[in-house]
């Protein structure tokens, strides 16, 4: 699709920055739906839930992240190297909080269902994903509130031949990917890691071999949570608003990434995340935005009609 | 013996069905006609005969449908469609009448009588569902729900932008200037977005005064016959040789198709029959609320009449009964009228509807870990779950199961 956008933007105005500001923009976009994908497809590559408390772990994190800046007194006044290191500061506030959060919603609802059929943890998440989205409203307020624009979102940090890298896409795509490379080797290498391998492929061998099938599950929630809160924070500086629904919407994106990628595949995840994205951003910039969710639905029907198991492949308990 | 104690616990149940209906027809005589407990009585029915339909997809056949709110839609607004004022240039502004009495008769629009139109919901749904259900075939557990829910959500957004959408121009080109068949003027549009089509025409019936909307004791009996006869429809089905396929399917649909049940047709016979369920509660909605709103269709309900389902117990229909009249009790009697004065009497200030979805969130998680199979659930899974008959007795009743379907 962006191809056909590109030859059409060649012939129409004779040059590819319009095509080249979407990709931008949609990478950008679609890294902070990376993050969040992630940690629904850990969840479910692990204990086969699709976790529908995520998308608000993610909006917790975006407040967390917002009454941070607020403890911290920054403003748009803030030097710069202060500014970096109260974010740095921030971004791990957020993520440490989200992330317990989320394992304190395994712990107190998936748990203790971990026998019960499928569809009754799924069902305690859905009642999550309620109380998560009053705590917000209760918080908040129910409509949008606007976030300091600490990092000049929408300044133009530099340019090549007229597509434009603004300090926010700047901030999601650093962030992210310094988070995806370390989470991808925590899974390869570290030890904690090859426990979650090992109970993702069969829960019961795992604890055959000595591994505490509990504990790293726990562990599995709280990193998930982690990269939620670490996209929260981005989220709310890259948007520069934010309110109680924000995680609902993430929600249904991410998950929608992590299938289209296909599900419990951690590459599957990003690729999906930021196609996402890409598909939005040319949307919104020549559909329309009311109807972008559409498109992007329409073509995850698409991806699982042509590809059942996503488009990277899946990799769960019944894939092998 | 153990025949006999057979007899006896079917009699019980055959009499308790028989009190429940009495008890649901006499209960309208207790309250007044215009009550606000006979408005959430009929709106507790409408849904009961959703969560049974999707109890067919869900609890039969054990196809998780994340998207049922667009059977919702797609009901609604062929009542919109066919009984309001909003295709009000049809006909060169003459209006199409159809079997309609009472005011509807004289106004512009289309107006077609509600049993029609529930026929027409029924055909329009069930053709959807069987859409919805064709990319799904090849896939299996949560796939298959991530695309109802996709399918759902477009439909939902289509709602919502479909006062953008100009049908009006190609339908009098094609099907309008097919002969019977009106056209219904260049301005019409799909929907009209979240403004909504209102007002819905009343149900009219023949021999019957056309309802208002200050006797809710008519609506609740129209909405206890379409229970009725839902709940009909449910046990025979479940009972038959269909219902015993779409259970072996469910249970391992390798061994069920190795014993010849065709897939693509139980599964697609399984959505297309849980669609026009949704269908015809969506027409009867679409009238009864008096408007066909794209607000009304959002993910949210899908969930609703879901947790219904799960709460009652999957596949097991008198549990659905119960849970969903539960679930719409507690949405729209115990959250707004019951639990709302209870922070101000306790000194606290706030409005706990804010926080509605949240109470609704802690009971269906508290109900969940107290009692993960549902309030009356269905016998295998009950046993199942407390691990009787899950070695030899499951697997020799299973084979049965399959033997029969074939």
């Amino acid at each position: 699709m962006p191809v056909a956008f590109a030859i059409h933007d060649l012939t129409a105005d004779g040059s590819l920055t319009r095509i080249g500001n979407n990709l931008v923009d949609g990478v950008s976009n679609g890294a902070i739906w990376a993050l969040v994908a992630l940690g629904y497809t850990m969840v479910y590559g692990i204990v086969e839930l699709i976790n529908f408390a995520h998308g608000e772990v993610f909006m917790i994190g975006s407040f967390i992240a917002f009454a941070a800046f607020g403890w911290f007194g920054m403003d748009l006044n803030t030097a710069i190297p202060l500014l970096i290191l109260g974010l740095l500061l921030c971004l791990l506030i957020s993520a440490i909080a989200s992330g317990t959060l989320n394992a304190m919603i395994e712990r107190v609802g998936y748990r203790p269902l971990r026998d019960a059929p499928k569809l009754a943890p799924l069902i305690t998440a859905v009642g999550f994903s309620f109380i998560l989205q009053n705590v917000g409203v209760l918080w908040l307020g129910g409509s949008q509130v606007s976030v300091p624009d600490l990092i000049g979102s929408q300044d133009v940090l530099f340019q090549i031949s007229g597509v434009e890298v603004t300090n926010g896409d700047a901030l999601a795509i650093l962030t992210t990917v310094p988070l995806v490379l370390a989470l991808t080797f925590f899974i390869d290498r570290a030890r904690l890691g090859k426990a979650m391998r090992a109970t993702a492929q069969d829960p019961d061998a795992a604890r055959l071999m000595g591994i505490d099938v509990d504990k790293t599950i726990s562990a599995t929630f709280l990193i998930g949570g982690l990269l939620a809160g670490a996209a929260g924070l981005i989220y709310a500086l890259y948007q520069t608003t934010i309110w109680f629904h924000q995680g609902f919407e993430a929600g249904l994106i991410a998950f929608t990434a992590a299938v289209m990628g296909g599900i419990g595949n951690l590459r599957g995840a990003v690729i999906g995340g930021i196609l996402i994205g890409v598909i939005q951003q040319i949307s919104d910039n020549r559909i329309g935005p009311e109807w972008t969710p559409v498109i992007v639905f329409a073509f995850l029907v698409l991806v699982m009609v042509v590809r059942p198991r996503g488009l990277i492949g899946e990799e769960t308990r019944q894939a092998g | 013996m153990s025949a006999a104690l057979g007899k006896i616990k079917g009699f019980d149940q055959r009499f308790l069905v028989i009190a429940a209906i009495l008890f649901a027809i006499l209960l309208p005589f207790f309250f007044d006609r215009g009550s606000s407990f006979m408005d959430d009585a009929v709106l507790a029915l409408a849904y009961v005969v959703m969560a049974l339909g999707l109890n067919v997809i869900v609890g039969f056949a054990g196809l998780l449908d994340l998207g049922y709110v667009a059977f919702f839609a797609i009901g609604a607004y062929t009542m919109g469609w066919l009984g309001s004022t909003f295709y009000s240039q049809a006909n060169g502004g003459e209006g199409v009448h159809l079997l309609v009495t009472g005011a509807a008769a004289n106004l512009p629009g289309i107006h077609v009588n509600f049993l029609l139109v529930l026929v027409g919901a029924i055909i329009l749904t069930t053709i959807a569902g069987v859409i919805i259900g064709l990319p799904t075939l090849r896939l299996r557990g949560d796939y298959i729900a991530i695309v109802t829910l996709a399918f759902g959500e477009i439909i939902g957004q289509v709602a919502a932008n479909g006062d953008q959408v100009r049908i009006g121009g190609i339908w009098d080109k094609t099907l309008g200037a097919l002969p019977l068949i009106p056209d219904l003027g260049s301005e019409a549009t799909l929907t009209r977005g979240k403004l909504g089509i209102s007002p819905v025409d009343k149900i009219d019936l023949p021999f019957v005064d056309p309802f208002t909307s200050l006797d809710i004791r008519s609506w609740y009996f129209v909405a206890l016959g379409l229970v009725l006869i839902v709940l009909f429809v449910n046990v025979r089905l479940r009972d038959s040789r269909l219902g015993r396929a779409w259970v072996a399917l469910r249970e391992d649909e390798v061994a069920a198709i190795s014993m010849g049940i065709p897939t693509v047709k139980t599964k697609l016979m399984a959505y297309g029959t849980g669609a026009a369920l949704g269908g015809m509660s969506g027409a009867f909605l679409g009238s009864y609320l008096n408007t066909v709103n794209a607000s009304q269709f959002e993910f949210i309900f899908s969930i609703f009449i879901l947790a219904m389902v799960i709460l009652g117990g999957l596949g097991s229909v008198w549990g659905v009964v119960i849970g969903a009249i539960l679930l719409s009790f507690v949405n729209s009697w115990l959250i707004p009228d019951v639990l709302n004065g209870l922070p101000g009497q306790l000194g606290l200030d706030f409005d706990l509807t804010q926080v509605s979805f949240a109470i609704f969130g802690f009971i269906l998680v508290i109900v969940m870990i107290l009692r993960p199979e549902g309030l009356i659930p269905e016998r295998s899974r009950k046993q199942e779950m407390h691990g009787i008959g899950t070695g030899d007795r499951a697997g020799a009743g299973s084979d049965v199961e399959l033997g029969e379907a074939r």
